[in-house]
Formats: structure tokens, C-alpha cells, sequence
């Protein structure tokens, strides 16, 4: 939350202020679709360490920053990038070497937790998970959570219908709220206050941003200060709840931008054969994050050939007919 | 006419979802189970994605429920709060039959897409529950894939990511779980149903050229075979529909 009307930064300066080592953090998007990839990478290259990660489906952002050690802990309800990772490979490799801590929940009950965050409430109330062990395991001890402010006393409890039987209801879970540090997202339309206007489904962004105590936009068109304001009713976001803007084209690459570009599949398929060695995976990290300056090198790498096949087609939004 | 497995197993499924029917799916098989569907059988039927898009047309088929092409000529798109109230809700929610996959299977259709071995050191660990576990709770019938494989068929699934009918007989109304649960398991070798009783599955079709015998050979637990039969083979229209309509890339048919 930030009331300026200017807060249009550079990528490297708004990682520096608002996402210090050891932060809760969120990102927006969906698996292949609109991750603050940019952002995700500037992270990694300043070797940023110790995020607590809450993630519903995130994807691709999720995965390259546990591959690349930034990520201490992580509460998730889904690590998959479709058919490219039908489990993310370095999720899966820093869950199966005991790299990370993590604990599971769904992806309404991650939904409901930014939400309650947003709102301003401790908890909120779902029927899902009832009898699973979604419910009945933990992935952080009673000690760990003890011994942290930052973590709930507890993951998720029953509770019996206060209200007996209204709304045919015997018991409901409640989920406790998640507050962030800061939340990343990339969206196709921002002004210099922060104002967002995201095209095409909104996933969880919304909720994520309005829960978080910062919030870092980058943005495929940066529009005048007036821009968004005729038909504000098209904008989710307000500027108010908005640190910092970055324009950023192609801020979402390799996944896609609806309406602006797909995701890239020769792309993901070689991160897929990166990330499954180690020797590959160290390599990608250098060639595609480290050796490269900022996102205008990295767009130049991938070369004007790959981005002309993802461009999108005005008629459906993606690339229509791409070679997947 | 000459047909994969994988086609039987996208039709199998698909000839279970009812016109006039909300087809929610997840990635890979399901959507072209839900494709082939309003394609063939259930041309009323309306497809929605957990992403927040509701009667998608789907004009590609998507590699992902997060895939751009979910949106195309959809009635709207939102996102995860919405899509999952509309399961929740009993209005809606009564309507919506979920299309479901997981690494592993019980006799009572309870599903893992978590972990094999022990949760928090597991020997593989896989996505997890996604919206997977969110539909299972909410929805009144669930259609279930599964490779028919004897460590996928288990007497005791090591994590239980997404409720299918618990113990088995009024199991899921003791939890407090809403609907109904389980209503099929289609698989490369066969078809399973639950009984309404017990809710405990049993064979009901195998594959043409195959038997009962090699069914139960690839599961871990046994299961009652009295009521099987031969499944029908695909139609000639229902495999131009599912190759020249439904996935002419052969994204997922591969």
C-alpha cells in the first residue's frame, strides 16, 4: 500500500526495496499463464534467499525460484505446469531431497486465505477437505509454529455449524488468512499510480494484491495517468493498494499474456530437459538469468523468431495454430 | 476400425457426461473427455475450468486449466474464487460433474496426487491437490482417470488428497462432505463403478479383447466382477469427432 501518484521504478530498484531476503511472498498467474516471470528473474539474479512462498497453482515463477534456492518454505496446493511439468521438476526434486519445507492445501483454500487476508479477517470457511489428509497433515510441526509469529498456531480447523443446521451444513474448515509481504504480478495495463487492468481471467491476482502489505506490478503497456480512469470499472485493482510500477514488455515470457502473447513451448520443453539435471539446470540458470542484464538482453536472447510465434492473434487472444 | 486405448479411454468417460450437464475438467485426458462429449453426446453440456472460465468453447484444446485457450468464446471468465463458489454453491453445484486423474486409487475412490511414501520424506513427490480436492468436495459426481496399474490400484493410498466416497457406505456424510462422489474410474484396461450401497467399486466393463481376469491382475485389491461386461468399441463417428474435431494435433492422444 503506497498513496503517490508516480511510483513508476526500474525492475532492479522495486526488487531492492520491496522483496528483502526472507520475505512472504506471492506471485500472480496461473501454471503457463501470466507469472511476473521479470520479476522472478531479477529476484533470482540478486540472489535473493530465505522467501516463505505462498503459492495456489503458480506454475513456472514458482518452480525457477525453488530451483534456484530462493525459496526456504513453501505452502502450495499445486506445483504443475500442465503438459510441460505435470509436476515441477524442481519442486519435486527440492520436496524429494529434503531442500525445502512445505505444507499442502487446495487451490480454493489457498484462495480463501488470501482472500481472508484481503478482507481483514483471521480466518474464513469452506466445505472442502473434509476427511483428507489435506486436513489431517501437517507439513510444519506445533513447535515450528509456535516459535514463529509469522505462522498460525495451527493449519486448518473444523468447525461444527455454528448456526446448527443452516444451510444444510453439519461442519465447515476454516482456513487462516495469509498476509504477505509482498506480492508480484505482471498485468497487461497499469498507469503511474498503480491502477491495473488485467485482460482475461484474473486467477487469483486480485485477492493476492488486496492481501498484501506491498505489491510490485509489472506491466506489458504503462498508460498515462488518465488512461484507465474513463471506464473504471474494467480495472481490478486500485492504485492505492500498489508500491511500485514497472514497465515491463514481455514481463510474463515464457508464459503467456493474453491478448499480447503465448506461452513459448520450445521454451518450456528445453526448461523442462534444464531442469530435470543438475549439471543443465546450473547451466540454464547462467545463460538465461545470470549472464543476462536486465529483461531487454533477456528478450534479445530469445530472439525475434520465438516471439513472433507466440504472438497473439486479435480473434482468440494466443497464438492460434502454434506448434505446441 | 482400428483405435487406440487412449481414445477408448476419452470416449468411455465422455459417454458419461449428460446433456444439459456442467462438465468441470481438469489437464490432459479429462478435457478431451469433456470436448468429445459436448461434440458427440451432450451438446448442452457446458465446460468450466477452475481459472474462473465458465462454458469455454474451446476451439484448441489447452495444455493446461491456466492455458489462454480456455477463454476462447467463453460466457465469462473471472477467477478461482468465483469458478470454485460455483461448485460449492448448491444450485450450481448439483450440476457439475468433475473430471478427475491422481497417481493412486483406494476401493472407495479416494484419490492421491500428493506423495508416494511418507509425506513429509516421500519417495515421489507429485503436483498436488490443485482444485482437484475443491471439486471432490463439492460436487455430486465425479468421473476418475487412472492408469490400471497394480501401485496406481492400492489397498491404502499413502496420502488422501481428494475425498472420493472415505470409508465406503455413508462415509462421506459422517465427514460432513455435501453430494454424492465416485461414479466411474476409467482406465486404459477397463471401466469401474461403485456400488450404491457399500460405495465399494466394482468391474463394470472390461475393454474389447480383454478379460476380467487381466483387469484384477493390475490392481492390488480385488474387486467384484459378477455385474461386467464387454465395453463397446468406439463408433466410426465417434472416432472422426474425437481425431478431426477434438484434438486433431494430437496434443493429448498423443
Amino acid at each position: 500500500m503506497r498513496i503517490a501518484p508516480d511510483k513508476v521504478m526500474g525492475l532492479e530498484e522495486a526488487v531492492t526495496r520491496f522483496v528483502p531476503d526472507g520475505a512472504h511472498l506471492s506471485i500472480g498467474g496461473f501454471t503457463c499463464n501470466r507469472n511476473p516471470m521479470a520479476a522472478v528473474y531479477e529476484i533470482i539474479r540478486q540472489r535473493k534467499r530465505g522467501f516463505h512462498l505462498y503459492a495456489h497453482s503458480n506454475g513456472q515463477g514458482v518452480d525457477e525460484l525453488v530451483g534456484a534456492g530462493c525459496v526456504a518454505r513453501i505452502e502450495i496446493a499445486y506445483a504443475g505446469t500442465g503438459r510441460f511439468a505435470p509436476t515441477c521438476i524442481r519442486f519435486r526434486k527440492a520436496v524429494e531431497s529434503g531442500g525445502i519445507q512445505f505444507e499442502d492445501y487446495s487451490n480454493y483454500q489457498m484462495t480463501l486465505r488470501f482472500l481472508a487476508g484481503a478482507m481483514g479477517v483471521p480466518f474464513l470457511p469452506t466445505r472442502s477437505g473434509l476427511g483428507t489428509d489435506i486436513l489431517a497433515r501437517w507439513g510444519f510441526s506445533e513447535a515450528m509454529r509456535a516459535a514463529d509469529p509469522r505462522l498460525p498456531k495451527k493449519k486448518l480447523v473444523v468447525l461444527e455449524n455454528p448456526f446448527g443446521d443452516w444451510a444444510e451444513t453439519e461442519r465447515v474448515v476454516l482456513v487462516p488468512a495469509i498476509r504477505p509481504d509482498v506480492t508480484l504480478l505482471h498485468v497487461q495495463k497499469a498507469a503511474p499510480d498503480g491502477t491495473c487492468r488485467i485482460a482475461g481471467l484474473a486467477f487469483a491476482d486480485v485477492e493476492q494484491a488486496r492481501a498484501a502489505r506491498h505489491v510490485v506490478v509489472t506491466c506489458e503497456e504503462l498508460v498515462g495517468p488518465e488512461d484507465l480512469r474513463d471506464e473504471p470499472e474494467r480495472n481490478q485493482i486500485p492504485g492505492v493498494v500498489v508500491d511500485a510500477v514497472v514497465h515491463v514488455p514481455y514481463g510474463a515470457y515464457p508464459t503467456a499474456c493474453y491478448r499480447h502473447y503465448d506461452y513459448d513451448p520450445v521454451f518450456l520443453s528445453d526448461y523442462r530437459t534444464a531442469a530435470t539435471d543438475e549439471g543443465r539446470w546450473a547451466e540454464y540458470l547462467e545463460r538465461w538469468v545470470f549472464a543476462l542484464r536486465d529483461q531487454t538482453a533477456r528478450i534479445a536472447a530469445v530472439g525475434p523468431e520465438r516471439l513472433s510465434a507466440i504472438q497473439a492473434d486479435p480473434r482468440t487472444g494466443y497464438a492460434t495454430g502454434l506448434k505446441r | 476400425m482400428e483405435y487406440t486405448r487412449r481414445e477408448l479411454m476419452t470416449l468411455a468417460a465422455a459417454r458419461k457426461i449428460r446433456d444439459g450437464e456442467i462438465v468441470f475438467c481438469g489437464t490432459g485426458i479429462s478435457m478431451l473427455a469433456a470436448m468429445a462429449a459436448k461434440h458427440i453426446y451432450a451438446p448442452n453440456s457446458v465446460i468450466i475450468f477452475e481459472t474462473g472460465a465458465v462454458d469455454s468453447r474451446l476451439e484448441e484444446i489447452p495444455l493446461a486449466v491456466g492455458d489462454p485457450r480456455v477463454m476462447y468464446g467463453a460466457s465469462s471468465c473471472t477467477g478461482l474464487a468465483d469458478a470454485f463458489a460455483l461448485m460449492q454453491n448448491p444450485t450450481t453445484g448439483r450440476h457439475v460433474v468433475g473430471i478427475l486423474g491422481a497417481a493412486q486409487i483406494d476401493r472407495f475412490g479416494n484419490l492421491n496426487s500428493t506423495a508416494i511414501g511418507e509425506y513429509l520424506h516421500p519417495k515421489v513427490r507429485f503436483s498436488g491437490s490443485g482444485g482437484a480436492c475443491d471439486v471432490a468436495s463439492f460436487v455430486d459426481r465425479t468421473i476418475l482417470f487412472m492408469q490400471h496399474e497394480r501401485r496406481k490400484f492400492v489397498k491404502r493410498v499413502d496420502y488422501l488428497t481428494s475425498p472420493g466416497w472415505l470409508d465406503g457406505a455413508d462415509g462421506r456424510r459422517r465427514a460432513g462432505l455435501p453430494g454424492g462422489g465416485p461414479e466411474a474410474v476409467i482406465t486404459d484396461l477397463a471401466v469401474m463403478a461403485f456400488d450404491p450401497e457399500s460405495r465399494e467399486m466394482f468391474l463394470e466393463a472390461w475393454y474389447p479383447g480383454g478379460s476380467p481376469q487381466e483387469v484384477l491382475a493390475h490392481m492390488e485389491f480385488s474387486v467384484e466382477v459378477s455385474r461386467a461386461r464387454e465395453l463397446e468399441p468406439p463408433s466410426p463417428r465417434e472416432l472422426k469427432i474425437l481425431r478431426e474435431i477434438v484434438d486433431p494435433q494430437r496434443l493429448i492422444l498423443g
